[in-house]
């Protein structure tokens, strides 16, 4: 902080309530991004709480990095100044919630699984079976653009948000779209916010559209020796009449824990490269569903097939559970991993899975239906040796990525010591110049989380 | 005030004669939209490529012209109008579907193929494109792009933006750029989410990567009869209820239903007060199921009759009442306006009460045809636009409706877009700092204001609106 701590921390009593500021070194430390610690934490209670800590920040220079659960503060890089944590905890009010209407207004700083709780009351839900869902709050979940195996179906946040309230880094309380399921009225500047890290601005409101919950559901894994059968069962599935909820492809390499791999009912060993698919429905669907999928599975090449086996019921939910939470699941496991997210094509899978087994560390690939391909590189250790192996790995993904036609990859989580020389979110993009220009719209002085998010913003 | 004729000679020499438009006798058609607003364009141009788009932006720039850009003028909010002159970019010629990636589920496409052309292109790949506003088979992609537009098929599969991956882009700077990717989630803010819905505020589009959605194997469409309104909307409202999500759910008012079937005579009974027109679709067992279920649930609600189409003539003849309605309305005034409110879909009696009550007042004919399943309203409001008094009553009852619609918590417009008809509204809906940040994101993108001025943002102290020319919305054509 470039003003006097004492000052800043009086201010930020008066503004948020004194029992709700904190620089107690024990306390700040759970606060950290990639090692550095912010010199105060704030727990506003309000919309107008944050937009006068935001004005107050703004005035003083104070970077701001707000936070949820804290459960995703690893995704991108390290803030460059890291005075104020804005926790937004306290803010976790369910402000609206019409079942009949399928809308929902929540404060940023609930749980997910609270929203759950309410929505199932009514047998709704919302689709954002995310990583670490057990506490992550719904303004970190969708500020950190985090997608789910639901989107299969559902699509993201991106689809389902209609409108948000936030206040721009000049302290404004601002808002976009609406409570209705259908509306065009003026610019979505919310969809900026989705994904954004709080680079734009602090959610304190978000808007979602509710879809009712499915009766029943079931879970089907097949297994193929290969990449190859995997993908092709995938496409098989897409040209079907089916309407699965989720279709995701898992695999690993030699070195890689078969735990990580038993917990989602698949194996990992041979070249094992297994689709698990979830669909939903009344009996007469999940009976045709499961014997179409079953007769796909059959009719891939060269005998490729090794296993196809339905779930059981409870199961199959843990089941969905951890691979919605796998990454998460991988960071415990080794929390000195390097996830990838890759943006790819369908018909490009094969060949990112082929690329895939060049790697020389043990790795583990989830490959969602549509695309989207989460690979993690799991070091046996936090040695030198081995950090210095994992950034060439990272390094050598990247340069693929930029040459190779299954399209543009951010590496997700990764261990600090790497950020320190790999830009996590690769090459600017060539819109960047916009991003800039919109990032000193809404942040002018540039004290919402800098430096985190792409290009340095 | 005649066009600067060094301009007109810069654009006739990059485009040829055929590819620019001046006289009045030509402009005359441009003056329009599917809305009630009028402007006449000091020309129209017709690039066929990108690099002349490019061309046209810089030559706009350079004289400061305002640009405006222009499918196929179906428009219903007047985006596509040059609220103050300038040149009209028309996306005509534009018209190539660049490619189809059937196994990607996606296409490539120029702004100005026709929204059904394209679903047409890839139905023997069991593809189509979801966006099904009523005007598909005149209105652009381009179109759909700038406004965000929806249909009756948005409630299951979402709107425009809902199905745009990546778009490429000219700047008023006369820079090329591409916003988003094919694949799925590329780094970065989603500038193409933003984009969407921009009512051509920002730049012109050139190019437009959508997804493809699989044709569902099976689709049944029921058509419920019913004696009384309200026993219409709590059948919707119990069918949500009930975790049925319908493909489409719409509804028409007992006024409408005869204006539609003296026209197209889609077997609509014309005596009740108002139909539901209920698609469901999917599996074959879900698409039965769901029938079965929808049936029900009207029936519960004293649906007089129910009938589920038996094929896809009868399937088609239905929609084709539905998607004609406005058609149908125009036959019987000089003029008609149509609104786009927004509300709660639980709100829908209470707001069609209003709507009757508004109609009374001012003693003009509004008939109702909405997406009951989204809550999103378009009363149409007959009037002859000769009786001036008239059109002030209509635009009257037309903003009465919607700020019904806002007091009940929903929006101004849920698909036809702000354009010219709802500047003046947006301060309804949104705050002066909401408004504020608007137009400095519209700024990042389009600094001098040249791209489309006078739409969306209603004007403002401070605001960078520098080519005013207002004309008025009833001009007679000039000589």
């Amino acid at each position: 902080m470039n003003v006097s701590n004492a000052m800043v921390l009086s201010r930020l009593a008066e503004l948020a309530g004194p029992s709700h500021v904190t620089n107690d070194p024990a306390e700040i430390a759970t606060y950290q991004i990639d090692g550095k610690s912010p010199a105060a934490v704030v727990r506003p209670a309000s919309s107008e709480e944050v937009a006068e800590i935001v004005k107050f920040a703004a005035a003083e220079k104070l970077a701001i990095v707000p936070t949820g659960a804290r459960t995703k503060l690893g995704i991108g890089m390290p803030p460059r100044k890291f005075d104020l944590a804005l926790d937004m905890t306290r803010m976790d009010r369910i402000v609206a919630y019409d079942p009949g209407d399928l809308t929902l207004s929540v404060e940023p700083g609930i749980p997910l699984h609270k929203i759950a709780g309410t929505l199932a009351e009514h047998r709704q839900f919302l689709p954002l079976a995310v990583p670490f869902m057990d506490r992550a709050t719904a303004g970190g979940t969708i500020a950190s653009g985090v997608d789910s195996p639901l989107r299969q179906i559902y699509g993201t946040a991106r689809d389902f948000v209609l409108g948000m309230e936030f206040i721009t880094g000049e302290g404004i309380a601002a808002k976009s779209g609406g409570r209705v399921v259908k509306n065009v009225a003026g610019y979505d500047m919310h969809k900026l916010m989705i994904g954004a890290l709080g680079t734009l601005g602090v959610i304190t409101k978000v808007n979602f559209r509710t879809f009712p919950l499915p009766r029943a559901a079931r879970t089907c894994v097949a297994t193929f020796r290969g990449p190859t059968a995997a993908c092709e069962f995938r496409h098989g599935i897409a040209r079907s009449a089916l309407r699965p909820q989720s279709v995701e492809i898992l695999a690993a390499g030699a070195g890689c824990d078969p735990l990580l791999g038993r917990r989602a009912a698949v194996s990992f060993e041979d070249d094992r490269w297994s689709v698990v698919v979830s669909f939903a429905g009344d009996e007469p669907v999940l009976d045709r569903t499961r014997r179409e999928l079953q007769g796909l599975a059959r009719g891939m090449n060269q005998n490729s097939l090794e296993s196809f086996t339905e779930l059981r019921a409870n199961l199959a939910e843990n089941v969905n559970r951890y691979i919605a939470d796998l990454p998460a699941a991988i960071l415990e496991y080794s929390p000195a991993a390097a996830i990838f997210k890759v943006s790819a094509l369908p018909m490009d899978m094969a060949g990112l899975a082929a690329d895939i087994h060049g790697i020389e560390v043990p790795w583990l690939v989830m490959m969602r239906g549509l695309g989207v391909t989460y690979l993690a590189l799991l070091p046996p250790d936090r040695s030198e040796g081995s950090l210095r192996v994992l950034k060439q790995e990272c390094a050598r993904i990247f340069s693929l990525s930029e040459r190779a036609p299954w399209g543009r990859s951010v590496l997700l989580w990764c261990p600090s010591e790497l950020k320190r020389e790999i830009n996590v979110w690769g090459a600017p993009s060539g819109d960047f110049a916009q991003m800039q220009k919109l990032k000193s719209v809404f942040d002018p002085s540039g004290i919402l989380s800098p430096g985190r998010f792409m290009g340095g913003l | 005030m005649p066009m600067d004729s060094r301009l007109l000679h810069d654009l006739k020499k990059l485009l040829g004669p055929r590819g620019v438009l001046h006289e009045p006798e030509d402009l005359m058609l441009y003056e329009y939209d599917g809305s009630v607003e009028v402007a006449r364009p000091d020309c129209v141009v017709f690039p066929r490529a990108t690099a002349e788009v490019v061309e046209i932006v810089r030559l706009a720039s350079r004289h400061k012209v305002p640009l405006v850009g222009r499918g196929t003028g179906t428009g219903l909010s007047g985006g596509a109008i040059a609220r103050h002159g300038g040149i009209i970019t028309s996306f005509a010629r534009m018209n190539r579907i660049v490619e189809i990636d059937a196994e990607n589920q996606r296409a490539t496409v120029q702004p100005g193929v026709v929204n059904s052309d394209l679903s047409v292109a890839v139905e023997h790949l069991g593809l189509h494109f979801a966006p099904d506003p009523s005007s598909q088979k005149a209105c652009t992609i381009g179109g759909n792009v700038s406004e965000n537009s929806g249909g009756p098929h948005t409630l299951a599969y979402g709107v425009t933006v809902n199905h745009v991956l990546s778009l490429e882009i000219v700047l008023p700077s006369g820079e090329l750029m591409r916003l988003g990717s094919p694949a799925l989630d590329p780094p970065g803010y989603d500038l193409t989410g933003l984009f969407v819905g921009s009512e051509g505020t920002f730049g012109l589009v050139t190019e437009i990567t959508v997804k493809l959605t699989r044709n569902p194997e099976a689709v049944k469409t029921l058509l419920a009869v019913f004696d009384s309104v309200d026993d219409a909307t709590e059948t919707v409202a119990e069918i949500t209820a009930r975790g049925i999500t319908p493909a489409a759910c719409e509804m028409l008012d007992g006024w409408t239903i005869r204006a539609v079937e003296d026209y197209v005579h889609a077997g609509f009974p014309l005596d009740c007060a108002a139909i539901l027109l209920i698609e469901v679709d999917g599996l074959r067992e879900v698409a039965e199921a769901e029938a079965k279920d929808v049936a029900d649930v009207c029936a519960l609600h004293h649906a007089r009759e129910v009938r589920v189409a038996r094929d896809a003539r009868e399937r088609d003849l239905l929609w084709k009442g539905r998607k004609n309605a406005f058609g149908a309305a125009g036959r019987l005034a000089p003029s008609y306006y149509t609104q786009d409110g927004v509300i709660p879909r639980t709100k829908l009696p209470a707001t069609l009460r209003r709507i009757g009550e508004i109609s009374k007042k001012y003693g003009l004919q509004i008939g109702n045809v909405f997406h009951a399943g989204d809550g999103n309203l378009h009363p149409i409001i007959l009037f002859d636009e000769r009786n001036e008094q008239q059109f002030r009553d209509t635009i009257r009852a037309g903003d009465e409706i919607i700020e019904f619609c806002i007091q009940m918590g929903g929006s101004i417009t849920g698909e036809h877009g702000v354009g010219m008809e709802k500047d003046r509204l947006m301060p309804l809906l949104f705050s002066e700092a909401d408004l504020d940040l608007m137009r400095r994101v519209r700024d990042v993108f389009n600094p001098t204001g040249m791209l489309n001025p006078g739409k969306i943002l209603p004007i403002s102290k401070g605001c960078g609106e520098i080519y005013v020319r207002p004309r008025p919305a009833l001009a007679p054509p000039s000589a």
